[in-house]
C-alpha cells in the first residue's frame, strides 16, 4: 500500500507575543514543529503500513529549515521525505496546488493523509482541496480508519453524530487528534533516519504560472491582558478573596 | 452575484443577511440555494429573510457528500454564473467549500469573523494563530468562496412581503467511489455555552466523570450557569457531549465570568474563551500556563477548592 502525508512546518503558536508598539504578532524566532495534528497522521500512515507493507512518503511545502522536521517523522516511520520550498508569495490555492501535483508526481499512491486542520492557521482545507484537484474521494475527520485490502473505512466525528464512511482507493482522509497517539522514535530509528532520502523538488518542476488567490492586507495582533493575580496559601484565605473580587467585578449574578 | 448555501437552515439566515447586504452594496443580486427535495416552504422562507432569489437544485442525493455536492455547486455556479460563494461553516460546509475550491481553483477563506467592502473590494477578516492574531484578506480572483460560522452575523427581520424569484432544475451528478455505512447521532445535552453568562468549565484535572458533579453543584449556585469542557473531555474521553466543548476546534465563548478547574490552559483552550469577561483559573500546579490567562487564580486541588468555593459563593449570594 502506498500512503502519502502531508505534513506542514508551522511555529507554535503558543510562543507568538504581540509587538505592543506595531500591534502585530511576531513570528520570527519562534520554535517550529510539525503541525501536531499531522504526526497522528503518519502513525496512521505507520499503523497501515504494519498491516499492509507499503511505502510512506511525507511531502512538505516550507521553507528549508523543514528539513529537520522531516527527518523527525523518517524516524518516527515514513520511508522517504520531500520538500518543496514556499514561492515568494503564497495562499491555501498555492500550496494545495504544489502539494497535489507533488502527489501525481510521487505517482502510485492508495491513501493520502492529512491533518483534520494546521494548528497556526487551522483551515482545514488543504485536504480537501487536494482531494477536490486530484478528483478523488475524501473522507474527512476521521476518529479510526480500518485499511482493508481494496477499501478502507473510517468513522468520521462529525460533531453531533458520528458517519461510518468506506471507500475505495484512492482516498484523502483527513484524521482528528483523537485517532492515535503519535509515537516516538527511538535513538535507532533517529540515528536511521539519516539513511532515509529527502528529495528537494523545485517549483518550476512541478508546475508554471501560479498566481494567490488571496492576499493578505494585513496581520493584527490580538493581546490579552489579565490581572493574573493568583492566592496561593491557605485556601479558606484564598476562596474568600477570590469571592470578594469577583463580588466587587459585579459577576457573581 | 452572491450564492448563499448551508445545510443548516438557521445559518443560512445569518449568511443572507451579510450575502444580501454585500450584493446590494455591490449593485447586485443575492441567491439562496437549496440542494435536494423543492421545498417551496423553506424557499419563501430564505426570501422572507433577505434572498432576492432561490436556486433548488433538485437531486435524489440522500445524505450528504462533499464529492456529489461540490459537483452540484460547481454546477449551479456555471448555471447561474454566481462569483461570490458564501458558505456556511459547519462541518460538512467547510469540506465542501475547500473542495469546491480545488474543483474550481478557486480562492477561499473559510471561518470569516468578519467581511466588508474596502476599496470596493470584498475584504475578510478571521483569526489565526490560536487567536494571537487576525488576518484581513482580500481576493485576487474570482470565484471567490467563503465561509462563515454561526453567530457571527444577526440574520434580517424576517418580512413575508418580500418577494423573490424560485428557480428550480434537476441537477445529474456522478456518483462518488465514497459510501456512508451509518450514521449513529450522538447524545447532545442541547447546553448552549456560546450565549452563557456564566461557565464553569472542566479538564482532565476531574479523575473521574462522577466528579463533574462538583463543577454542577458551583454552576448552580451561580446564575446563567452552564458546564463546559475541553477537548480531551468531550473528544477523548466522552463524558460530556460535544456541545460543552470549548476551545480552537469547539465552540467560542464569552461570559461574564469563566471559572477553568483542572484545565491546563493550552493556547487551543484559550483560543475558545480569551474574550470572556472575567477569567477564573482553579490548577493544582502553580506553574500551570492558565494562571497566565486568568485574572484570578487559586492553586489548590479542585477537589477541595469547589466544595469551598461554592457554599462561599452561596454564602455571599443570600
Ligand atoms: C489542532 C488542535 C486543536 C485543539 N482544540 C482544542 C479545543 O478546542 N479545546 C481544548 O480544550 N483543547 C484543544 N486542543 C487540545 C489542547 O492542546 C490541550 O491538549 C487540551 O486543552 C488539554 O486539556 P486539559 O487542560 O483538560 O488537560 P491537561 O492538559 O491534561 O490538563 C489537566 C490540568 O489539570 C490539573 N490538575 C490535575 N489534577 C488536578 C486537581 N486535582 N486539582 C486541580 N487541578 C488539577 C493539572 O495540573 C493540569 O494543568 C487542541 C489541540 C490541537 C492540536
Ligand atoms: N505547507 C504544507 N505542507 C504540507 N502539508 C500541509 C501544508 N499545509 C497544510 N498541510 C496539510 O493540510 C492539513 C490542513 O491544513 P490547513 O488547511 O492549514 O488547516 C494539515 O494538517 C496538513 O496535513
Amino acid at each position: 500500500m502506498n500512503i502519502i502525508v502531508c505534513a506542514k512546518q508551522v511555529v507554535d503558536a503558543s510562543e507568538i507575543k504581540i509587538d505592543s508598539s506595531s500591534n502585530k504578532p511576531i513570528l520570527e524566532g519562534i520554535p517550529k514543529k510539525i503541525s501536531d495534528i499531522d504526526k497522528n497522521a503518519l502513525e496512521e500512515a505507520i499503523k497501515i503500513k504494519e498491516k499492509h507493507n507499503g511505502k510512506i512518503t511525507v511531502v512538505t511545502v516550507g521553507s528549508a529549515d523543514a528539513k529537520e522536521r522531516i527527518k523527525e517523522l523518517l524516524a518516527m516511520g515514513a520511508d522517504e521525505g520531500v520538500l518543496i520550498p514556499y514561492p515568494d508569495k503564497y495562499d491555501y490555492h498555492i500550496v494545495s496546488t504544489l502539494l497535489a501535483e507533488a502527489i501525481k508526481k510521487i505517482g502510485e499512491y492508495d491513501i493520502i493523509l492529512c491533518g483534520e486542520a494546521s494548528t497556526d492557521l487551522f483551515s482545514g482545507q488543504i485536504g480537501p482541496k487536494i482531494a477536490g484537484l486530484l478528483d478523488i474521494s475524501q473522507i474527512t475527520y476521521a476518529q479510526s480508519v480500518n485499511a482493508e485490502k481494496d477499501k478502507v473505512t473510517a468513522e468520521r466525528n462529525m460533531g453531533e453524530k458520528s458517519v461510518t464512511s468506506e471507500s475505495s482507493y484512492p482516498v484523502l482522509i483527513t484524521v482528528t487528534k483523537e485517532i492515535n497517539e503519535p509515537r516516538l522514535p527511538s535513538l535507532m530509528q533517529i540515528l536511521g533516519a539519516a539513511n532515509k532520502p529527502i528529495n528537494e523538488w523545485d517549483i518550476e518542476s512541478l508546475v508554471v504560472g501560479l498566481e494567490p488567490k488571496i492576499k493578505t492586507v494585513e496581520l493584527k495582533g490580538v493581546s490579552m491582558d489579565r490581572k493574573n493575580i493568583v492566592f496561593e496559601n491557605n485556601l479558606d484565605d484564598s476562596v474568600g478573596k477570590l469571592v470578594d473580587n469577583l463580588a466587587k467585578d459585579g459577576v457573581l449574578g | 452575484m452572491v450564492l448563499v448555501y448551508s445545510d443548516n437552515k438557521k445559518l443560512t439566515f445569518e449568511l443572507l443577511s451579510k450575502g444580501s447586504e454585500l450584493a446590494k452594496d455591490l449593485g447586485k443580486k443575492s441567491t439562496a440555494l437549496i440542494i435536494g427535495k423543492n421545498d417551496d416552504l423553506l424557499a419563501n422562507e430564505y426570501i422572507s429573510y433577505g434572498a432576492d432569489n432561490v436556486f433548488v437544485a433538485e437531486s435524489d442525493i440522500d445524505s450528504f457528500k462533499a464529492e456529489e455536492y461540490a459537483e452540484i455547486l460547481e454546477k449551479v455556479i456555471n448555471e447561474t454564473g454566481k462569483d461570490t460563494i458564501l458558505i456556511g461553516s459547519n462541518k460538512n460546509g467547510k469540506e465542501l467549500a475547500s473542495r469546491l475550491a480545488g474543483k474550481l481553483n478557486a480562492g477561499c477563506i473559510v471561518d470569516c469573523t468578519n467581511i466588508y467592502l474596502k476599496d470596493n473590494k470584498i475584504t475578510t477578516e478571521r483569526v489565526v494563530y490560536s487567536g494571537n492574531a487576525i488576518s484581513v484578506e482580500q481576493f485576487n480572483s474570482k470565484p471567490r468562496i467563503l465561509t462563515i460560522s454561526s453567530k457571527v452575523f444577526e440574520p434580517l427581520k424576517k418580512d413575508a412581503n418580500r418577494k423573490g424569484e424560485i428557480v428550480k432544475k434537476k441537477i445529474e451528478t456522478g456518483k462518488s467511489s465514497s459510501k456512508i455505512l451509518k450514521i449513529k447521532e450522538a447524545v447532545t445535552e442541547d447546553v448552549n455555552v456560546e450565549d452563557a453568562d456564566i461557565i464553569v468549565s472542566c479538564g482532565r484535572g476531574f479523575k473521574n466523570k462522577g466528579d463533574i458533579k462538583l463543577a454542577n453543584e458551583l454552576a448552580d449556585v451561580l446564575k446563567g450557569r452552564t458546564i463546559g469542557c475541553s477537548r480531551p473531555i468531550a473528544a477523548d474521553l466522552k463524558w460530556m457531549s460535544e456541545d460543552h466543548w470549548i476551545g480552537l476546534s469547539g465552540h467560542k465563548v464569552k461570559p461574564k465570568l469563566y471559572i477553568a478547574t483542572g484545565i491546563s490552559g493550552q493556547i487551543q483552550h484559550i483560543a475558545g474563551m480569551r474574550d470572556s469577561g472575567v477569567i477564573v483559573a482553579i490548577n493544582k500546579d502553580p506553574d500551570a500556563l492558565i494562571f497566565k490567562s486568568a485574572d484570578y487564580g487559586i492553586v489548590g486541588d479542585l477537589y477541595e477548592v469547589l466544595p469551598k468555593l461554592t457554599s462561599a459563593i452561596k454564602d455571599k449570594m443570600s
